[in-house]
């Protein structure tokens, strides 16, 4: 099977260090994780299953200990045993890296303590506090299990060389290979169904969707705009499927709210009461990834507010003529009416560049007068970081649905690295801590809607758009392949296969 | 002939230092952080451990002296670092790509000077009619037309005739393969590119042909020529055509050196995995070393085009001695 990557070769191969999307796409069919989400049931953002271990363990301990018992039997690609301690060493790596190395998901996993094997078929995971956000953040996708022997002896030698023990095999049949082959000692009977793959890196969209139109490739995973899905479809018609689900990625409005006007409350309340969701959501999914209307927390998950609750938030009334008015109250109160700005975005068409045009659009129904400022990634996190902005178009794009840890990204600089907001506020950093870790579901919800409340209504930190769509368009023959809320899920492709 | 190489090679040391500081400075004061557009740039959150662990890997703590010192070391004595990017030697990068770009530029100049060269003297040769009208107005659409877009076309032009022929859409493959590897396989991946930059290529040095000749024509020599009876053919081959090659050689020179590094759209609309895109690719990562590399091997490559082109000029032209 061929598939596309929709971008140039990632900086490394290493898992454990990146953070994007193109070095998983090249490499998770390669390696085997100690949980995964259901692949059969990849939508769900709780519905998690075993790859490495026997059985999903139940805690321990109050709920800070997670023993898991790993799979007998299990070989690298090089052919020796794959042992609780690889997979201890791996998570220590990704937990509390040795010096001099990167974790990328370090930020993600604070509960946990310490992760020991005390013998070849058990891993123990010790949490520092007990919080639902743990098997979510278990289950991370690149989150790969490397063999212990080389991580120890050489630290970056997977950054560039795989050698896993998942469904294919990171050993070429022939040294000139592109293609990568099934192995055939995988543990879980039966599959892979594929003989092998070829990805192949095209970061233009018009190539990716020519290669499905002339059948080179099968399909792309990240996802495509409805510009593309629409052109497949009426070239190819069933030739093609179509899978949708909303996407765990969001964009932001944030202000800068070291710079005046921003500091006042009144004008970033303005600011999301111009702004209809209602109205703009299904007008925008046309013609961008963008699709469906939420708060802080990903719509599918059980924590998200409903749409009763979020209508209660500023910015999702559903009486758009009465939230301006008031909008244009709020500014002649703050003596900022007709105010002028610039919009900070990144360089990316889908979907930034359509959302600030909807915006800076509905923001002069109230008389404000933004232009937009489009800078390429690294200038762009320049101007964030340096707090060289006034309002930007933000992004919060995570793998796995962890709505605990997915909300930080509102939490102050000085607890979350990445706002860049330039407020300190301790009641939102209280309201955070209360929520993480409290175990009782019910509870952690009532929690989470007061700090969604509190960080988009009282406080107006950031202006929520439309969460994204993810539209994946395949080949039909291409089967067992089931859409998730990620472009990172779900990848390892054993359960995919061709009917042709 | 020789004295004037080495002279010429040696003055070539200048202008590669001043390059080198020039891009030096200017990556420099480009806003960013290659550390954070790799960490940060998937929208995760990046610990300060971990941005602190990269800028030390990267050497990017050390005063900018230091770096530029370093630099001009590495590039006298042949080392051009580790791309900060991928963590790949430059040379490595550089070397994986620069089979594709130059097959490419080979072909495009085939491909351009084929079709130039003759429509450009038949042009000249029948200044003025319907002939010469239709080159002219190919040439000013060639010019006119960007090379992406021929690209685009060219290749949904292919995917429409094959459905309207075959049945389903067919395009040529995507995945590169180096021509000693599978040449036919190669072929069909780079002939639609060499064609659609052909063209574009074709078409100036088409018009310049054409007033090249126009101008040569109107001599003295070629007057002569024709006074004493010499056979139009060989007054156009012999007499004409290589006094007015000089100005199409330097263009042909420039244009090629251009082609090394400079397709960069083109090479994205035909997945190409070129140096075009890699130069693209390392300033919007911000890899410093990278892009100091791929500056200096352009700028090496124009060094050597004019040299050759030089050399070229005294082969056509008997009367141009080097001092």
């Amino acid at each position: 099977m061929t598939y596309m990557i929709p971008a140039d070769a990632p900086p490394s191969l290493d898992g454990h260090k990146e953070n994007t999307f193109a070095t998983l796409h090249a490499t998770a069919p390669f390696y085997s994780t100690l949980i995964s989400i259901n692949p059969d049931n990849p939508s769900s953002s709780t519905d998690f299953v075993c790859d490495l271990c026997t059985e999903m363990p139940k805690p321990t301990d109050d709920g800070k200990t997670y023993t898991f018992k790993i799979r007998k039997g299990v070989k690298f690609h090089d052919g020796t045993p794959l042992t609780a301690a690889d997979v201890a060493a791996s998570w220590q790596r990704i937990v509390h890296p040795p010096k001099g190395v990167s974790s990328a998901r370090e930020a993600y996993m604070i509960m946990v303590d310490t992760v020991t094997s005390p013998d070849p078929e058990t891993v123990v995971f010790k949490l520092k506090f007990v919080t639902g956000a743990f098997l979510p953040a278990l289950a991370d996708p690149f989150a790969y299990i490397y063999k212990k022997d080389i991580v120890e002896k050489d630290p970056s030698w997977y950054e560039k060389n795989v050698l896993g023990s998942g469904p294919s095999s990171s050993r070429p049949t022939r040294p000139a290979s592109r293609s990568r082959v099934r192995n055939p000692d995988y543990y879980h009977e039966g599959k892979p169904y594929l003989d092998g793959f070829t990805a192949i890196f095209a970061a233009k969209q018009s190539v990716r969707v020519d290669a499905i139109r002339a059948d080179r490739a099968v399909t792309e995973f990240r996802g495509m705009p409805p510009s593309a899905r629409d052109e497949l479809v009426k070239e190819l018609g069933d030739k093609v499927t179509v899978q949708t689900s909303d996407w765990n990625c969001v964009n932001l409005l944030t202000p800068n709210q070291k710079k005046k006007p921003f500091d006042d409350v009144r004008v970033r309340r303005a600011l999301a009461l111009a702004i209809d969701p209602w109205k703009g959501a299904p007008a925008l999914s046309k013609i961008a990834t963008v699709h469906t209307v939420g708060g802080l927390v990903f719509p599918g998950s059980p924590l998200a507010a409903t749409k009763e609750e979020l209508q209660k938030i500023v910015g999702f009334g559903t009486d758009i003529e009465k939230s301006r008015a008031e909008a244009r109250k709020l500014l002649k109160e703050a003596g900022a009416e007709g105010l002028k700005f610039e919009l900070t975005n990144r360089n990316v068409d889908q979907p930034y560049k359509f959302i600030a045009t909807w915006a800076i659009d509905e923001w002069s129904k109230i008389g404000l007068k933004v232009t937009q400022r489009v800078l390429p990634t690294g200038p762009f996190y320049e101007a964030l970081r340096g707090g060289a902005f006034e309002v930007a178009v933000e992004f919060n794009c995570q793998n796995m649905v962890n709505p605990l840890l997915d909300v930080a990204k509102v939490l102050p600089r000085s607890v979350y690295p990445e706002n860049y907001g330039g407020y300190e506020d301790q009641k939102l950093i209280d309201l955070y801590n209360t929520m993480l870790h409290e175990p009782d579901p019910a509870k952690q919800r009532e929690k989470m809607r007061a700090f969604e409340t509190y960080a988009l209504d009282t406080q107006v930190d950031t202006i929520m758009t439309p969460w994204w769509s993810r539209i994946i368009v395949h080949r039909s023959y291409m089967k067992g392949w089931k859409i998730s809320p990620s472009h990172y899920l779900n990848l390892n492709l054993a359960n995919v296969w061709l009917d042709k | 002939m020789y004295r004037y190489i080495l002279n010429r090679l040696l003055l070539s040391i200048p202008t590669l230092i001043g390059a080198a500081a020039l891009v030096f400075i200017l990556m420099r004061l480009i806003p960013g952080d290659i550390c954070m557009v790799r960490l940060g740039g998937s929208g995760g959150s990046v610990s300060a451990s971990a941005l602190a662990n990269c800028h030390a890997q990267l050497g990017l703590e050390r005063s900018l002296p230091l770096q530029f010192l370093d630099f001009i070391v590495g590039f006298a004595s042949g080392d051009f670092g580790i791309s900060m990017w991928s963590g790949k030697p430059v040379i490595q990068e550089i070397a994986t790509r620069i089979p594709v770009s130059l097959e490419i530029a080979i072909l495009a100049t085939l491909v351009a000077v084929a079709i130039a060269i003759p429509l450009g003297t038949i042009s000249a040769l029948k200044q003025n009619s319907w002939l010469d009208h239709i080159v002219r107005t190919v040439a000013i659409a060639g010019i006119a037309t960007p090379s992406f877009w021929l690209g685009i076309m060219s290749i949904l032009i292919v995917l429409d005739v094959s459905h309207v022929l075959f049945g389903a859409p067919w395009m040529p493959p995507i995945d590169y393969v180096p021509l000693w590897e599978d040449p036919l396989h190669n072929l069909s991946i780079v002939i639609l590119p060499a064609i659609t930059i052909g063209y574009r290529y074709s078409a100036v040095t088409m018009r310049m042909t054409r007033s090249a000749m126009l101008e040569v024509l109107r001599e003295d020599y070629i007057r002569t020529a024709r006074a004493k009876g010499l056979l139009e053919q060989l007054i156009v081959n012999r007499h004409a055509l290589k006094n007015a090659m000089l100005p199409v050689v330097t263009l042909v020179g420039i244009e090629f050196a251009f082609l090394i590094g400079g397709l960069v759209v083109t090479e994205q609309v035909f997945n190409l995995n070129g140096i075009g895109r890699l130069f693209v690719l390392a300033v919007q990562n911000q890899d410093y070393t990278l892009t100091q590399a791929l500056v200096m091997l352009t700028v090496a490559i124009f060094v050597v085009t004019n040299l050759v082109v030089d050399v070229l000029y005294a082969w056509l032209d008997p009367r141009i001695r080097f001092g």
